[in-house]
């Protein structure tokens, strides 16, 4: 093996990494907040009366689950400018992967609805609340704490998966990465920064979302058990 | 004066089980009443029809002049929940709300009051089952016997012109047991009308103006607290003298 | 619509991301267990080696690690194949995921297990490897089916590096056709296929765990 590695490249092409990273990041949790919102729609319509609501629901969910992110963004990016919708990249990205994280995020907060005792149900009808002030007051908020564990580790492979937007060449640290490499030729070494970017990126995401669980959660920082 | 509470041949099947066969008794103004029974006469079934919590196959209730019946609305039963408040067995407070939260709550968002009026309602209706000191505390941090007193005074906060109990104190050891009849005591002295399922023969017989006992379904023998000193039935006979 | 010849082309596609799957399963389980084993050993380095590996693996993103493969191999001096390299990453990329399962499913094997097995006078050796391990085995076997989903969906991302699967050939034909929503609604429907018995495997035997545990 006669390889020899170098990373000097990195001179120069810092700043195109530094702003694929906080394209990245920006793409990361925009999806995550609107993936969140949508999954949680779609939870509470897994969890309904209505068996047609109940229904849909799951047809939409098990559909999602059950194909390739990359796929589904090539419907959307390829498929609606080909019927006229002339869509940013970056949108169809942003698109696509909120509805691919809704479906997952939906069934792990079907877990957290369904984990509310039908007590917590009685007592709030009792109290004279109505259906929406029951969900969010008293179904929702405990149902996200009890959850959310599984939510940070399915959004941090949601971060991971924005690279794929790579591929219909919308801007951010993986597609940096590809112009980078075309123009250096150093690719095991571009290809190995980024993934340290990534993992770095990871990291702080999670103390991003243990932060924030302190802040919405206030039993949580007060006592520090689970719910 | 009418009575606050008409059951009127009340019926409540699940399935092929008759739970209620033909319920009917009045609870007045300011009274309290006390259910008993064995184990599945469905005495917990009876109080939750009140309530609207199960809806009646047949016969009728009147709840604070609310009409319950086969095909009551959603919104009749909001307003039934108004003037009704409910204790349960397992006291069911909110896990992630504080003492202090779960009380205000209700007040808040159903009564449309204030901030500083819940909390100020908050504070006197906790400081009415004792529990003053722990406005910021949280459920899980507090007794069997504290977090049932809290579920009353959550209840209170919403100032119910009657109150139901269910087996509140069936979970609790006797010294936290005793803490939460005397709370009850209290509010019957107060003056509010309460109707209560209750295994302790004691209470029922020295706080409640009328006991009621079930038995099958049905009401089977009902009178002052003295029917348990001289039960008419043989049911009952044998249910006081295995209970006390 | 596309022509029969097209449509011979997506079939044969979805048998390389079937084989790309097997392998990712098979090896890449094999590698898992590996490092599920290392992660609960007693020895330091072993746990501390294993769980840096996952770390690695879990934090970056399989269409890099797709890319390291291929560029990697040839720095190794190996011959640039897209389908060696696409399966080398996929098995890094499940073997990072089997190897948490499946230390979830060993831990979760109750203390007195571990306390029978000893009264028998095994091995040590053979009470883990006959007592243990299979019952974490069992026990993380719907988490196991439910991540095979995972695998063959994202064996599309080898499609980045040139091999000819189900979602570089469904591109092909788009860029000849320009029916997008035709091809890859078509593809899309053939993941299915695959994916959605294994997701329906998954949940049956997690109820069937969930009776057997109540
Ligand atoms: N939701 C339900 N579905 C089916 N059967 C029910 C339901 N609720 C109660 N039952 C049945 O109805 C009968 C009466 O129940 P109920 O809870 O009213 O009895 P209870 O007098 O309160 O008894 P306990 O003293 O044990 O609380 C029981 O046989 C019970 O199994
Ligand atoms: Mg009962």
């Amino acid at each position: 093996m006669t390889y020899t590695f170098d990373f000097s490249f990195l001179a120069e092409y810092w700043p195109e990494l530094l702003s694929g990273l906080m394209q990245t990041a920006q793409l990361s949790i925009l999806s995550i907040i609107f993936g969140f919102l949508l999954g949680t729609v779609l939870a509470v319509g897994r969890t309904a009366d209505s068996k047609a609501v109940r229904r849909i629901c799951a047809i939409y969910v098990e559909a999602i689950r059950n194909t390739p992110l990359l796929v589904q963004m090539f419907m959307i990016y390829f498929g609606l400018a080909s019927i006229g919708f002339k869509l940013s990249a970056e949108f169809c990205a942003v698109l696509a992967i909120v509805i691919n994280v809704s479906s997952y995020t939906c069934e792990i907060m079907r877990a957290g609805i369904e984990s509310i005792k039908k007590g917590q149900l009685e007592a709030s009808d009792c109290l004279a609340m109505s259906w929406w002030q029951r969900l969010f007051l008293i179904v929702l908020p405990p149902a996200t704490e009890r959850v959310y564990p599984a939510l940070v580790s399915q959004f941090i492979l949601i971060m991971l998966a924005t690279s794929l937007v790579s591929q219909i060449s919308a801007e951010e640290l993986t597609s940096t990465a590809v112009r980078i490499d075309s123009m250096t030729f150093r690719s095991f070494e571009i290809y190995t920064v980024i993934a340290v970017i990534y993992i770095a990126l990871a990291f702080v995401f999670r103390i991003g979302f243990w932060a924030l669980s302190q802040l919405v959660f206030p039993r949580l920082r007060r006592l520090g058990t689970p719910l | 004066m009418s009575p606050i509470v008409k059951l009127n041949k009340v019926s409540k099947s699940f399935g092929s089980l008759n739970v209620l066969q033909g319920v009917s008794f009045d609870v007045a103004q300011g009274s309290v009443v006390a259910i008993i029974g064995r184990s599945g006469s469905g005495k917990s079934t009876a109080l939750r029809c009140m309530n609207g919590l199960e809806k009646i196959n047949g016969g009728e209730i009147t709840v604070c002049n609310h009409h319950l019946h086969q095909n009551v609305t959603k919104a009749q039963l909001r307003a039934l929940h108004l003037d009704v408040g409910i204790v349960f067995q397992s006291y069911n407070l909110f896990p992630h709300l504080t003492v202090g939260q779960n009380i205000m709550l209700a007040p808040k968002w159903v009564r449309k009051q204030s901030k500083a009026e819940a909390k100020d309602l908050a504070a006197e209706v906790l400081g009415k089952v004792g529990l003053a000191e722990k406005f910021d505390a949280y459920p899980e941090q507090l007794s069997g016997g504290q977090q049932q007193r809290v579920a009353i005074a959550r209840s209170l906060a919403m100032q119910p012109k009657l109150m139901l109990f269910d087996e509140v104190t069936s979970a609790l050891d006797p010294e936290l047991t005793g803490e939460v009849l005397k709370v009850m005591e209290n509010l019957a002295k107060d003056g509010m009308t309460m109707v209560l399922v209750t295994h302790e023969m004691a209470f029922a017989k020295g706080v409640g103006d009328k006991v009621i006992f079930m038995h099958q379904g049905k009401v089977w023998e009902e009178g002052d607290g003295e029917i348990l000193s001289a039960p008419q039935t043989p049911e009952l006979r044998q249910f006081v003298g295995n209970g006390l | 619509m596309l022509t029969s010849f097209q449509i011979q082309a997506l079939l044969v596609a979805a048998l390389w991301t079937a084989g790309l799957s097997l392998i990712a399963f098979s090896l890449g389980g094999a590698v898992g267990l590996l490092i599920a084993v290392m992660r609960v050993s007693a020895n330091r380095v072993l746990r501390a080696i294993s769980f840096t590996y996952i770390q690695i693996v879990q934090g970056t993103p399989l269409l890099v690690q797709m890319m390291l493969a291929f560029f990697g191999l040839s720095i190794l001096g190996f011959s640039i194949e897209p389908f060696t390299a696409a399966s080398a990453a996929m098995v890094i990329y499940s073997s990072a995921y089997f190897g948490e399962i499946w230390r979830g499913g060993i831990l979760a094997v109750p203390k007195t297990q571990w306390e029978a097995a000893e009264c028998l006078a095994l091995h040590p050796f053979q009470r883990f490897w006959l007592i243990i391990v299979p019952q974490g085995l069992r026990i993380s076997t719907p988490p196991t089916v439910g991540f095979m989903v995972q695998i063959v969906k994202n064996t599309s991302l080898a499609s980045v590096i040139g091999v000819a699967e189900l979602t570089y050939t469904s591109k092909l034909i788009n860029n000849s056709t320009f029916q997008p929503f035709t091809v890859f609604s078509l593809v899309a429907v053939l993941y299915f296929c695959m994916c959605y018995p294994l997701a329906w495997w998954s949940r049956k035997l997690e109820d069937k765990l969930n009776v057997a545990h109540r």
